[in-house]
């Protein structure tokens, strides 16, 4: 029985001697050197791990502006400070940039626009837009199931009233959201641009309409009352605020849009109520 | 070794006692990794790694050391009760020696697998094996070529419900289910529904 006891704690207590060495061994032999200054820009980057940048992760643009010379700037998620900060650990000089925020340009809520069938598929854009496009009658505008309020890594999307909303504080630009709107109604917009249009249909004015009662109808009224150039018509009908050279918020007042597309973005937000069959998801 | 005896360790370890639906070994990643395809592919890699290896290094262990009756001055002593605490400690052990190598030597390996491995260290469906194999024939063990096949074919076992479930799980997330049962509560429903219909698989062997 003693001896059992003994040669049980003698062979364990070897094994784990031999391994604990073993270990020490191999990462002292096969230690992998790596940058401290890659580590330390790793940890002044955001940390979301967006992929905002086009590398895999902060990590890896870490390395790459450490290692490759590229920007701290390809960061669209850094603040004007942090990208500061970067720049003079670096030892490099910082590039301004103007903060970029998404909008999504479509005003249709559930309570503006006009709906055409009750979806009871897959409650995802992306689904419904190949099944016949959601509930709502515009095929241009928000289909409202949130695809890009999921994707986003920050949560600065909301869904009110089956309207997906962005609030610009929240908002880092990443783009993520850009790409699974499969109606591609998000834009990277300056920050500084406070009024948009908030339709994107490219349905003839009449058609528009009857579809949506915030529908941008191209009157032109906007484009009069700026009389500069601040606000364009595009090819496809659309009317859009023009981002180098955007008007003063006031022309929301003063254009009088007949069917309150053209908004300043707070107007925008505040105009769509959180009606409760959202606040219950 | 006859030729279908291979074939019953292999499609025994794969479907019929499926390592996490059968045994109920290794559920904690099986949950915890399996909401998105991609990171299940990974952790599924590097579980069949580990466990292969794992199976290799403890059965020869098991053959060499513990199932065989040492004498020392006079008196014969059996140390396979000790075969749980020696497994874990080499697991683990040996857990961090290959990160540690994969990260000097095969770093696209070390990217795909690193953030998993670390999770495997005390894996049961790991432990589990090499208990398996130790266990098997009476308490004798398998044999070392035996216990390594078990092992890679354990790995593959969990792979293919890991997967099964994470593809279920990624459909499951855009589906309306019942508020009280989102997230882990239809999660641990559809494993036991997958449990359930891996069961089928038990008349595969006579």
């Amino acid at each position: 029985m003693t001896t059992t006891f003994l040669a049980a704690v003698c062979v364990v207590g070897l094994i784990g001697l031999i391994l604990g060495c073993l270990i020490a061994f191999t990462a002292k032999k096969f230690d992998v050197e790596t940058d401290p200054k890659v580590d330390k820009v790793r940890e002044m980057l955001p940390g979301a791990n967006c992929g905002g940048c086009g590398f895999a992760g902060c990590a890896d643009l870490a390395d790459a502006v450490v290692n490759h010379g590229v920007s701290p700037g390809r960061c669209t998620v850094l603040s004007a400070s942090g990208l500061k900060a970067i720049s003079a650990f670096l030892g490099v000089e910082a590039e301004e940039k103007e903060k970029m925020v998404a909008v999504v340009f479509c005003g249709g809520s559930l309570s503006r626009a006009a709906r055409k069938a009750q979806y009871n598929g897959i409650m995802d854009c992306r689904s419904a837009n190949v099944a016949g496009g959601g509930g709502k009658a515009c095929s241009y505008g928000c289909i409202g199931y949130g695809c890009c309020a999921r994707a986003c890594p920050f949560g600065a999307i909301e869904m009110r009233d089956g309207l997906a909303v962005v609030h610009p504080e929240v908002c880092r630009g990443c783009g993520k959201c850009i790409s699974v709107c499969p109606r591609g109604l998000i834009r990277l917009v300056p920050a500084s641009v406070k009024i948009h249009v908030y339709c994107s249909s490219a349905d003839k004015p009449a058609a528009r309409r009857k579809v949506c009662a915030a529908a941008c109808i191209s009157c032109g009224k906007c484009i009069r009352a700026d009389g500069q150039g601040r606000v364009v018509k595009q090819e496809n009908g659309t009317i859009r605020i023009n981002n180098e050279n955007p008007p003063d918020v006031s022309l929301a007042e003063t254009a009088g849009c007949p069917t309150g597309a053209l908004q300043t973005e707070e107007a925008h937000r505040a105009l769509q109520s959180i009606s409760p069959e959202d606040s219950k998801k | 070794m006859p030729s279908n005896e291979w074939l019953l360790i292999t499609v025994g370890a794969i479907l019929v006692n499926n390592v996490v639906l059968s045994r109920i070994l290794g559920i904690c990643p099986f949950l915890g990794v399996s909401k998105k395809l991609e990171t299940a592919l990974g952790m599924s890699g590097a579980v069949t790694f580990v466990l292969t290896i794992s199976s290799f290094v403890t059965a020869v262990l098991y053959k060499l050391l513990l199932s065989a009756e040492i004498t020392i001055c006079g008196i014969t002593v059996d140390l396979s009760f000790t075969k749980f605490l020696v497994f874990i400690v080499v697991i683990a052990s040996l857990v961090q020696i290959i990160e540690i190598l994969l990260r000097k030597f095969a770093p696209p390996l070390y990217q795909a697998l690193g953030i998993y491995l670390p999770l495997i260290t005390t894996n049961c469906a790991v432990l589990g094996a090499a208990e398996l194999n130790a266990g098997a024939n009476n308490g004798l063990g398998r044999g070392i070529l035996e216990s390594t096949v078990f092992g890679f074919a354990t790995g593959l076992g969990f792979g293919l419900a890991l997967l099964l479930f994470a593809s279920l799980r990624e459909r499951l997330e855009l589906s309306m289910i019942p508020r009280p049962f989102r997230g882990t509560a239809i999660a641990l429903v559809t494993a036991g529904i997958l449990a359930m219909a891996f069961m089928g698989f038990s008349l595969l062997v006579k």
